[in-house]
């Protein structure tokens, strides 16, 4: 976050970023992180609003922080609103970004699984549910697979493979508790091991 | 574990029990929350079973938007209306969010250190890990999958073939392979 960006937001440009959100959100299959691609076309490339380092520290921290995932998309318009003007307008920024990702698919998710419940002893529903509990596994596993290879890709590091694979067996066989282990692998990244 | 003792028992007891729950699920789940969801709703609260977090969880990720924030907001929906929906969203976000800002603010003035970007390093490699071991530990409940427990096994590492090592686009594989399993699950369970 060397280079700063400064400029100011008119009420159009706001409707355009909350307009963005609402169209991702829609296309948000998978999750908001499979919509980063895209929100890194609009706010970098396009429009300025971001520099490319905010734009990857927004995803980092919000990785490395408790919560959802979704909520680099707040980072995101924090540092906006920030670059935008101050302490206010990075906290407009987070609400329009938010509303704008959360609004459209948690309105059509809870229709969608009132409806299901409501159906549930309907065939095609049953078989809906348990025909896609093998996808629903394999991507949690290619989920764990991409996390792990993107961590790895600036060292090409067989250590940071190795870090990820004993803490999965750890957690599957044992009952350590999960801050212990986020401790450890935070400390060995500190001082350079992993 | 048999399935005698995954049975779900008990349910959240007010939209603020739902509020709450999910404030503590959220604040301990670094790297994604998913895995903490599990381990916390399925073998320390018991609001449902293994199946029936894998069925819910199919349902929040063929929707679009954060599949955990869709679960929270579905287990809220389903004890207590729009109300516990609102409630469980809210616990997911709110105390996160200001928590994450926080953070942003700090790592503003620190973002030069090395240790810091090593530290934020093993602990995705962890998350990694956390993220892996939730599928093996849900890997189990494949055993008792209408289709047969090869044939689903089957699915499953194709899936990690198509998403996971090829990167394949899930707007084609969902439909797809998710579709061909739901077809031979729709003609092996009972009408």
């Amino acid at each position: 976050m060397n280079t700063m960006l400064r400029f100011t937001l008119e009420w159009a440009d706001w409707l355009n970023l909350f307009a963005q959100y609402l169209l991702l959100s829609l296309l948000s299959i998978g999750g908001a992180i499979s919509t980063t691609a895209e929100m890194h076309r609009f706010l970098v490339d396009e429009h300025h609003w971001l520099t490319p380092s905010q734009f990857n520290a927004s995803i980092a921290i919000a990785q490395a922080a408790p919560g959802p995932n979704v909520l680099f998309v707040a980072l995101m318009g924090w540092n906006v609103g920030m670059n935008a003007g101050g302490w206010s307008t990075a906290l407009f920024g987070v609400l329009v970004t938010m509303v704008g990702i959360l609004l459209p698919s948690t309105t059509m998710t809870y229709l969608a699984a009132q409806w299901g419940h409501k159906n549930r002893d309907l065939r095609p529903v049953r078989a809906f549910k348990s025909g896609m509990a093998p996808i629903v596994i394999a991507l949690l596993f290619s989920t764990s697979w991409t996390l792990a290879s993107s961590n790895s890709v600036d060292h090409g590091e067989w250590k940071l493979w190795l870090a990820a694979i004993i803490a999965a067996l750890v957690i599957w066989k044992t009952r350590v508790h999960l801050l212990i282990l986020l401790l450890i692998g935070a400390l060995l990244g500190w001082f350079g091991i992993i | 574990m048999s399935s005698a003792d995954n049975k779900s028992c008990c349910q959240p007891k007010s939209p603020a029990d739902l509020f709450f729950s999910f404030t503590l699920l959220a604040l301990q789940g670094f790297g994604g929350v998913l895995a903490v969801v599990q381990h916390n709703l399925v073998e320390q609260k018991r609001w449902m079973t293994r199946e029936e977090f894998i069925e819910e969880w199919a349902v929040a990720q063929i929707m679009p938007g954060p599949n955990v924030v869709n679960l929270a907001l579905m287990i809220g929906g389903r004890y207590f209306g729009l109300r516990g929906a609102l409630a469980a969203l809210a616990g997911m976000i709110t105390v996160p969010l200001v928590l994450l800002l926080l953070l942003a603010v700090l790592y503003a003035h620190f973002a030069g250190h090395p240790g810091l970007a090593g530290a934020l390093r093993g602990m995705g490699a962890v998350a990694a890990g956390l993220i892996g071991a939730t599928g093996l530990k849900l890997a189990s409940t494949l055993k008792t999958h209408p289709l047969g427990q090869a044939l689903a096994v089957g699915f499953c590492v194709l899936g990690f073939i198509a998403v996971g090592l090829f990167r394949l686009p899930l707007m084609y594989v969902l439909p797809v392979l998710g579709g061909i399993a739901c077809l031979l699950t729709y003609k092996k369970i009972k009408p």
